[in-house]
Parts: C-alpha cells; sequence; structure tokens
C-alpha cells in the first residue's frame, strides 16, 4: 500500500509528460492536424448516413405505398406482398446502418438486398404484365444504388477514413529495438523503399527535400517532392508533399519509447488526397491498392529489418504451378 | 526434384518441381533425408484449412542435411545433420526472446490474413496455407529453411532419422501439451486422441510423472499402443467417457485433460451430426467435440491442454463449465525450438524411442497413397515416413 502509494504520483507525472509529449507532436507537425473531431462524420460515414435515411424513405413506401411503387417501377400489382417484404428488409438494413454509420456489415446487408432486387426485377422482365421501360429505369436506379453502396461497405471494411477530402491513415508497431537505431534507419530516406513496397525510389535533394516516385494504380507511377517539417531526433519524422505536387500528402513518423522497456512503439500518421477524389479512393483498392493496409504491411517489413537484419520473402520458391508466389495471397507481390 | 503438392480436396500430386534457392542471408537449403505426414496436414487434405493454392509443397515434419548456408548463418554448416522445428521462428523478437517460438512476429509475410481471422498472426510453418505465410514445405528433396540458425538442431550420426525425425514437431507437440497441465505427482492425466501426438502426449506425462494416464480413441491399434505406454484406455465407441473416467476416479475426474484431436472430431450419436452439420454448410468450421468431453470430465480447478489444432469458430463451447470450476486451458502452436536441446537429450539417455510410432515407411513417390491411408486409418496406419 505504502509503496504503491509513493509510486503513484510519480507514475502520474510520468504520464503527464508523455501526454504533452504527444500534444506537442501533434501541434507542431502542422501538416498532419489531429483530426480531433470524434464527433464529426467522416466522408464515408455521412455516405452511409445518406444511404441509410434513402433506404427508410424507400422502404416505407414500400411498405406503405406497394401499389404506387408497383406503378412506378412497371411490374404487376399483384406482387403487392412481396413489395412490402422488400420494404421491411429495406427499412432493417437501413436502421442498421442509421444505428451505426461505421458498421460496415449493415452496408453489406443493403448490397446483398439490392442484389436480391435485381434478381427479382428481372425476374419480372419475362412477364408479359410488366411495363418494359419502366422496368428498366428501376434496374438501373438499383445497378446505381448498388455502387454506391459497394463502394461505401468496402471503404467501411477497410477502415478508411476521408475528412475533408484527404484520406486519412493511422498504424502502430511495437519494435523491439531503442528509438535512436529506429529513428536512425528511417531518417535515411533512402532507406525507405526497403520496407515501402509502393515507393520505388527517394532521391535527396538537399537536407530537407527530397523527390519520391511510386507506384500509382495500375501500372501507373506517381511522383511528387517532399519536405521535413519537422525532425526530432529519435523521436519524431514529418514531411510534406511541396506545393504543385502531383499527390496532396503529408506524413509523420513517432518513435515512442515502449513501456517496461519493451523497445519502440512506432505510430504512423499520414493523409493524402486520392488522385481522382473520393471515386478514385473507393476505386483504387479494387487495384490491390489498401492505403491501411499497405501502411501496417510496411510497418511490419521495417519491423522484421530492424529486429531480424532483412525482409523474409516466400518470392522465388518452387511450388508445383507456374508462379512460385502465389498472386492472390502474397500481399508483397499483389503490389 | 521431386515434391509433394496439394492440389484441392483429397488430392496430393507428386510433380517435379525446380528446386528451392536461398532467398534471405539467414536461409539454408536442406537435403531431405526423412520426411513425416502430421495428422494435421490432414486437415489441408480434407480442405479444412482455407488459403491453400495449387500447387503449394506439403509437408512441415523433416529432416536432412545442410547442403548451402545464406551469408548470415553463423551456427550451421554444410554437412551437418539436422532436424527442422515446424514454426518458422527469427529468434530475435519479443517472443522468440521469451522462447515463445510459435508465436514469432516477424516470420510470416502473410501476417495481413492472419490478423483479420485471430487479431493476430502465429508464426510462418512450413507447407501449411498461405495464411501462416505460404512456404513450401518439406515433403519435397530439398527445402529452404529460412533462419537456419534458429530452426534446425544438430544431431549426431549415432541415432537413427526415425528416433530423432519427430523433434520437429509431434515430439515437442505432445511433450508441451503435456508440460501445460502441470502435472503434479499422484495425477490422473487424460489424454483425447491416440494418434501420434496423442501418443508422445502420453509418454511424456509419464515422464512429468503423471501417476496415471487414460487413453481415448476408438481405433484398436491406437488404444494398444497406448496400452503399450502405459496408459489405461476407453474406447469411446462402446463406453461412455464421462461415466468411465469418473468410475476411474471416484467421480473426481482428471486432474488434467488433453484435446490432441482438434477440429475433425468424431463420436456416437447425433451430437457429432449437429456438428458435422453446421461445418458443411459453414456455420462453425471446427467441430469441438473432443474438447467439450474434456472440459466436461475435467476436475475443478484442474487444465485442460489443447494441442489439437483448431483454425476457426466452435459452437456450444461449455464456458459455463469452464467458469464454475476454475479451469485452466492451454493451448498453442508448438514452440518446438525450446524443446530441441531437452527431447534430444531425453532421446540419448534412452528414456524414449520416439520411433516406436512408425508403422508405415514408403518412398515419397508414393505421397498421395500415404495420405489417403493415414486419413482413412487403413491398415494400422498411425504414423507414415517417407523417404526421397
Amino acid at each position: 500500500m505504502t509503496s504503491e502509494q509513493s509510486e503513484q504520483p510519480r507514475r502520474d507525472q510520468r504520464r503527464t509528460q508523455q501526454q504533452e509529449k504527444r500534444g506537442m507532436s501533434t501541434q507542431s507537425a502542422q501538416h498532419v492536424p489531429e483530426t480531433n473531431a470524434r464527433g464529426r462524420l467522416t466522408q464515408e460515414q455521412r455516405l452511409a448516413n445518406s444511404l441509410g435515411w434513402f433506404g427508410i424513405g424507400l422502404g416505407l413506401a414500400e411498405v406503405l405505398a406497394p401499389r404506387r411503387v408497383a406503378a412506378m417501377v412497371g411490374v404487376s400489382q399483384e406482387h403487392r406482398t412481396l413489395i412490402r417484404m422488400m420494404g421491411l428488409r429495406e427499412l432493417a438494413s437501413s436502421a442498421g446502418i442509421l444505428n451505426d454509420r461505421s458498421s460496415a456489415g449493415a452496408v453489406w446487408s443493403r448490397v446483398a438486398g439490392d442484389v436480391l432486387d435485381l434478381v427479382l426485377l428481372g425476374a419480372a422482365f419475362t412477364s408479359g404484365r410488366s411495363n418494359r421501360t419502366r422496368l428498366a429505369a428501376a434496374t438501373a436506379s438499383v445497378a446505381g444504388a448498388m455502387v454506391m453502396d459497394v463502394i461505401t461497405a468496402q471503404q467501411l471494411s477497410r477502415g478508411i477514413e476521408t475528412r475533408g477530402g484527404m484520406i486519412r491513415i493511422s498504424a502502430a508497431l511495437i519494435i523491439d529495438r531503442a528509438q535512436e537505431p529506429l529513428y536512425r534507419h528511417w531518417r535515411e530516406l533512402s532507406n525507405l523503399p526497403q520496407f515501402m513496397k509502393h515507393v520505388m525510389r527517394i532521391e535527396m535533394s538537399d537536407d530537407r527535400r527530397s523527390h519520391w516516385v511510386a507506384k500509382g494504380p495500375v501500372g501507373s507511377t506517381i511522383e511528387w517532392d517532399a519536405e521535413l517539417t519537422e525532425d526530432r531526433p529519435n523521436e519524431l519524422i514529418a514531411w510534406h508533399s511541396v506545393d504543385g505536387s502531383e499527390l496532396d500528402h503529408a506524413g509523420s513518423v513517432r518513435f515512442e519509447q515502449a513501456p517496461g522497456g519493451r523497445g519502440t512503439i512506432v505510430a504512423v500518421e499520414m493523409q493524402y488526397r486520392p488522385p481522382l477524389g473520393t471515386v478514385g479512393a473507393a476505386v483504387a483498392p479494387w487495384f490491390g491498392e489498401d492505403p491501411n493496409q499497405t501502411v501496417k504491411m510496411d510497418l511490419r517489413r521495417f519491423k522484421q529489418i530492424m529486429e531480424t537484419g532483412e525482409v523474409i520473402t516466400t518470392q522465388g520458391q518452387p511450388a508445383g504451378r507456374e508462379e512460385s508466389t502465389s498472386w492472390k495471397y502474397d500481399h508483397a507481390v499483389r503490389q | 526434384m521431386r515434391a509433394n503438392c496439394w492440389y484441392g480436396k483429397q488430392d496430393m500430386r507428386v510433380m517435379d518441381v525446380p528446386e528451392p534457392k536461398l532467398l534471405n542471408k539467414q536461409d539454408a537449403i536442406v537435403k531431405v533425408t526423412s520426411t513425416a505426414i502430421c495428422g494435421s496436414d490432414l486437415h489441408l487434405y480434407n480442405g479444412f484449412v482455407p488459403t491453400m493454392e495449387q500447387g503449394d509443397i506439403m509437408g512441415h515434419e523433416f529432416m536432412g542435411e545442410i547442403v548451402e548456408t545464406g551469408s548470415e548463418v553463423k551456427d550451421r554448416r554444410v554437412g551437418d545433420r539436422v532436424v527442422v522445428a515446424f514454426p518458422i521462428s527469427c529468434g530475435q523478437c519479443f517472443f522468440c526472446k521469451k522462447e515463445l517460438y510459435s508465436l514469432c512476429e516477424n516470420s510470416n509475410p502473410n501476417a495481413w490474413m492472419a490478423e483479420k481471422l485471430f487479431g493476430h498472426s502465429p508464426a510462418g510453418i512450413y507447407g501449411y496455407s498461405h495464411l501462416t505465410g505460404g512456404f513450401a514445405g518439406g515433403q519435397a528433396e530439398y527445402v529452404r529453411v529460412p533462419f537456419a540458425d534458429v530452426g534446425t538442431v544438430k544431431v549426431e550420426n549415432g541415432l537413427s532419422d526415425e528416433q530423432v525425425l519427430f523433434l520437429s514437431d509431434i515430439f515437442p507437440t505432445g511433450y508441451m501439451a503435456a508440460e501445460q497441465c502441470n502435472i503434479q505427482p499422484g495425477d490422473t492425466v487424460a489424454v483425447w486422441g491416440c494418434g501420434p501426438v496423442g501418443q508422445f502426449a502420453i509418454r511424456s506425462a509419464f515422464m512429468l510423472g503423471a501417476e496415471r494416464v487414460v487413453a481415448i480413441d476408438r481405433f484398436p491399434e491406437r488404444l494398444r499402443m497406448a496400452r503399450d505406454g502405459g496408459a489405461d484406455t476407453i474406447d469411446y465407441e462402446k463406453t461412455d467417457v464421462y461415466d468411465t473416467l469418473m468410475q476411474l476416479t471416484g467421480g473426481r475426474g482428471p486432474d488434467s485433460c488433453m484435446d490432441a484431436v482438434g477440429l475433425e472430431a468424431h463420436m456416437p450419436g447425433p451430437l457429432y451430426y449437429y456438428d458435422r452439420v453446421k461445418q458443411a454448410v459453414m456455420s462453425e468450421s471446427d467441430r469441438p467435440i473432443a474438447l467439450r468431453q474434456a472440459i466436461m470430465a475435467c476436475r475443478t480447478g484442474g487444465t485442460v491442454s489443447v494441442p489439437g489444432v483448431y483454425g476457426g469458430l466452435i459452437d456450444k463451447m461449455p464456458m459455463g463449465a469452464v467458469m464454475n470450476k476454475a479451469l485452466t486451458i492451454k493451448t498453442g502452436q508448438t514452440h518446438t525450438q525450446r524443446y530441441f536441446q531437452p527431447l534430444l537429450k531425453r532421446i540419448v539417455d534412452g528414456q524414449i524411442d520416439p520411433a516406436f510410432v512408425v508403422t508405415h515407411r514408403m518412398k515419397l513417390k508414393e505421397a498421395p497413397e500415404g495420405f489417403a491411408l493415414f486419413n482413412q486409418k487403413e491398415d494400422g496406419c498411425i504414423k507414415i515416413v517417407m523417404t526421397p
């Protein structure tokens, strides 16, 4: 009891110091503003929100006025019960979305509902009593809604957060090494392509400015100039792309002593404006680029280098098939 | 070179594939002299483990001679005769330093996949799906062994392959399962499953001081081998397991229980079909029949140790029994490297001759036949060793 009491103030003091340190790092790294806005919705959440309310409207119409809906869609009035059921499904999905706007599951359930709707509309085309023109219009609307649903669900699944058009990524990994060697390896920017698989090369222009060449989606390359905005030895490196760059990007890496002498927590925060806006960001993962995943895997490779001396690979090993490595599963190859 | 490749459910093919090369500086290339089929390979064979790819080379129990070493291999030389541990471990991370080798943080290049499934990733494993790295396995003439200094144990020429081969997996796996039981003098230990791991668990329990071991299976030859190891046996198709265990222990239950069965358990009665159907329609991935029995039979305050492999989700887990009986559950992939030296010493000292478990010997090119035989448990098959 006594020892604990005497321990307490010291622990508190240490914690405050750490918090101060964190506060400072976010304040001074101007180009990585702390969103500090947990109450504010991300673009993905706002999209889910609209889909939810849209679904409530549509669901209510289907449940309360199935005749009008049937006429509008161009199907026979005798499908009223079916339309009511579709309405209930729509309401259930939408309630799920509005209950938790970050939940990908509810939005995926909307996607499943869209598929069901499309199947039923397809079936209606074979009926003589359907109005083909109206059916076609209805099918096109559902297909359009489905694209939005899939994009939203996918972004939520991947935990992508876009605020003000900027995608924000954060990842942290504990590495069993002191801050100093980790900082030193990272500060030598030309080392970064060793573990950042999408970065092809980095050329130093001077001590603070560098030129980056990276792989973009579908075989393209993206180049930009970056500038260090902060450099605190063994603690923090922050950078941003210079004005007029092809990529609007800012990032920081923090090296924080882990409790209990268990090495260093390396925390990366990055944000960038996707080249083609939200749609580009949503479509990019379809081509194998999931930014959250990429940063996590980059950190994991950094850990491998610092702890074991190299990145462990299976590329080039034998297998009873044409390529030695599985394209489907090997993340390094997928990029 | 020749290698046994996975091509689908119950479809193994011995193919001609390129020889492995050194890919990392701490790699060695091992020329295989003996390789075995593990019970856990059957989970791949039967299609219960996701992320297998056609052409993946199988096998994680193997030994041989080092024929090439990378520039950063320090303690192994060309010509060394070595047994290889099935988990791939860097020896440098937080977990390896704690000798929790199967939890190595650096050896699984596909960690992201395992993280999605388990929250965190275990170590890489040879020939055991892309979830654990997609490393080419040991049912081949040559194998690339990453982190060779950490992942291999040197063995003297005086011992035969069959005496030391099982240091790669099943002997340490059975031993660790028994060690996790925290056996006290006078303890009764029950072991579900008398496959190779169960056999080593039985013998390890005695080595660690168990007074009595009760082994549970349904195949006469496996029960016979368990009795040879000193165990009392229960044929679960003939007698009720719980009742018999209570009879034997005066109603208290075994002090510790081991589930050496895992996700493809069998039992007579409707509950088996309940799990089998749920598994078939993918509403649970694993059939935890032995695990449920072990939890129900274990004495209050006892330990349930699980060397059996589970991959996903189970149903009807008797958590109420675990909590109200204050049970301890211990499990994990084996930290094989930790047991290399102590178990090699037990072999050298003559405390155990692991070759007892071998029932079938064949050539690598007969691997598909071997898998079928082992899977059907035909011809008294308990353990198959293959030579190139």
